[in-house]
């Protein structure tokens, strides 16, 4: 076999993602009220509701403990939702990847250009979720601006997750396995509704070692508190270092997929 | 345009593409045949450059198919054997989408895309999202699609696979034009009709292998003959031809005779065999596939 001398990458990857931002915004309004809707929803049941048993967690309030957390599950589950259901309709029932590659894009374009616009979706859901928070004064300013950037990040780290399964998954349903299985215990057990200090001292390991959004809780919360500590620095770091290496993972599972 | 030497694919233990030779010229139409199964998807593919060759050498425009692949497909028109149009566009947007992919700038594109909806006679549809097409006009659509970057060389896939008569001829009467117009064309099929009509020299593959290559009147010719005449395979039919010493061969309930003289085979079984109903017809491709690739279905 002759050895493949080739860049994969190129701009070209911005076509993908561009053309996920057009049909997105083409039925904007259906997708901009669940940002909305889902931290005034928790806000009231769990902030009000829940929150009314509680005077205060770590210090803070208990709709001001939460809301970091509604952020940080917004985020995961936009980049990770749309890289497993929604790329894998685009992979398998549209063959939308299938037509993309028979033009100069290449398949790694193709991966990265999802994995961006999974990115951009939790970037657009924290954009979305700010004002009603801010509302509601549960966030602080000026560091909570520093949650846009960094929901690129966490989005960017979900969505390559969320493609290494698509990567693998024989069918949509098969899908539903890391959705039960990772995303759920990971929405209650990453310091998101009670501090994970609480749980035993193995399943806290397990949270820090293992579990993605026990960071990107711990970040959110620092940001939209005002306490920027060294830990961020660590957490942002253990984020990094797992972006970068489940996005090559994604594109490879999904090469060796698709190109046959 | 396209030279493959020894060019293999296999997909584990199974060899798809088994070490074949063709050669693709500018300005002609080249056809694969072969029943389903035979080779020529994945031959599509390897020209397409989505997939990779497992060995031998593919070059197109003269460039490595595996060192140069954005270079080629910049150049490519495809139509696969799958529709694959965009559901979350509408027609005229598919256009313009896929336009973004090949680097065409908006205004082009978009002048382009009307040219082509025009063409293909699609205008009325240009707004109509994709899931209201009819099979015909999704093919006409993604034959628009594969045109809209000014390809080289067009690879079409079955292009009139499933389609009704009307929108086949429709399609045929288009690539015409674009023959014409001095554009390179390959295609697959399995209709006889199609090759027969459009192209300009086929292979025609079966398991991996190319069997024969020529100008499909000169493939008739030279592997069948001339002329077949048809008749019903009854014993008496047969004990009269075998007296008579003429090669025959059973089809099913008709015997064929390959003749270059129709005529005398005709009067003879008329008036020796006492036949009432004969029929002669020119031979065709589809003799020299099934003669080919036998007559026994493939799946």
């Amino acid at each position: 076999m002759t050895p493949i001398v080739r860049i994969p990458f190129s701009y070209r990857f911005g076509k993908v993602w561009r053309r996920n931002l057009v049909t997105f915004m083409r039925t904007w309004k259906v997708n901009f009220i669940p940002p909305f809707l889902e931290p005034l929803l928790y806000l009231l049941a769990l902030g009000l509701g829940v929150g009314s048993f509680i005077t205060q967690v770590e210090g803070v309030s208990y709709p001001r403990f939460i809301a970091p957390a509604l952020i940080s599950i917004a985020v995961m589950n936009a980049a990770f939702f749309e890289c497993t259901y929604s790329s894998y309709v685009r992979m398998y029932y549209q063959k939308t990847f299938d037509a993309m590659i028979t033009t100069p894009l290449s398949i790694e374009d193709v991966i990265l250009g999802e994995l961006c616009w999974g990115a951009t979706r939790s970037f657009i859901y924290a954009l979305l979720m700010f004002p009603v928070l801010l509302a509601f004064g549960v966030i602080d300013l000026p560091s909570s601006f520093l949650i846009f950037p960094f929901s690129l990040l966490a989005g960017f780290l979900f969505a390559s997750l969320g493609m290494c399964f698509t990567a693998v998954s024989p069918g949509i349903d098969t899908l539903n396995y890391p959705s039960f299985l990772l995303i759920t215990p990971m929405f209650l057990f990453s310091g998101t509704f009670f501090p994970l200090n609480l749980l035993p001292v193995p399943v806290q390991i397990v949270a820090y070692g293992l579990l993605p959004l026990t960071h990107v809780v711990a970040v959110m919360r620092g940001f939209c508190l005002g306490i920027l500590s060294l830990d961020l620095l660590l957490s942002i770091t253990w984020l990094a270092i797992a972006s970068t290496l489940l996005c090559p993972v994604a594109i490879h599972l999904m090469k060796k997929r698709l190109i046959i | 345009m396209v030279v493959a030497e020894e060019l293999e694919k296999r997909f584990g233990d199974v060899v798809a593409v088994d070490h074949i030779h063709f050669q693709v010229e500018e300005g002609e139409v080249f056809g694969f045949l072969g029943p389903n199964g035979a080779g020529k998807t994945s031959t599509m593919r390897m020209i397409e450059c989505v997939s990779p060759k497992t060995m031998g050498s593919l070059t197109v425009f003269g460039m490595d198919s595996e060192a140069h692949p954005r270079e080629i497909k910049q150049h490519i028109g495809v139509v696969p054997q799958e529709n694959n149009l965009d559901p979350d566009f509408t027609v005229r947007d598919n256009l313009i989408q896929f336009a973004r992919y090949f680097d065409i700038p908006v205004d082009e594109a978009s002048r382009r895309a009307d040219e082509l909806l025009s063409f293909l006679q699609l205008e009325e549809k240009k707004n109509v999202s994709i899931e209201k097409l009819s099979g015909g006009l999704r093919r006409r659509l993604i034959l628009a699609r594969a045109l809209i970057n000014r390809p080289r060389l067009l690879i079409l896939d079955e292009p009139t696979t499933g389609l009704d008569p009307q929108a086949r001829h429709l399609i045929w009467e288009k690539l015409r034009g674009l023959v014409t117009q001095g554009n390179t064309v390959i295609l697959t099929t399995h209709y006889m009709e199609e090759a027969a009509r459009l192209c300009d020299r086929i292979v025609i593959m079966d398991q991996g292998r190319i069997l024969e290559e020529g100008t499909p009147q000169a493939l008739v010719k030279r592997l069948v003959g001339d002329y077949i005449v048809e008749a019903d395979a009854t014993v008496e039919v047969r004990n009269c031809l075998e007296q008579h010493r003429i090669p025959f061969d059973t089809a099913g309930e008709k015997v064929q005779i390959v003749t270059p003289e129709p005529k005398l085979i005709t009067t003879l079984l008329l008036e020796e065999c006492h036949l009432e109903q004969v029929a002669v017809r020119p031979a065709s491709l589809e003799d020299v596939f099934l003669k080919l690739t036998g007559r026994t279905l493939r799946e």
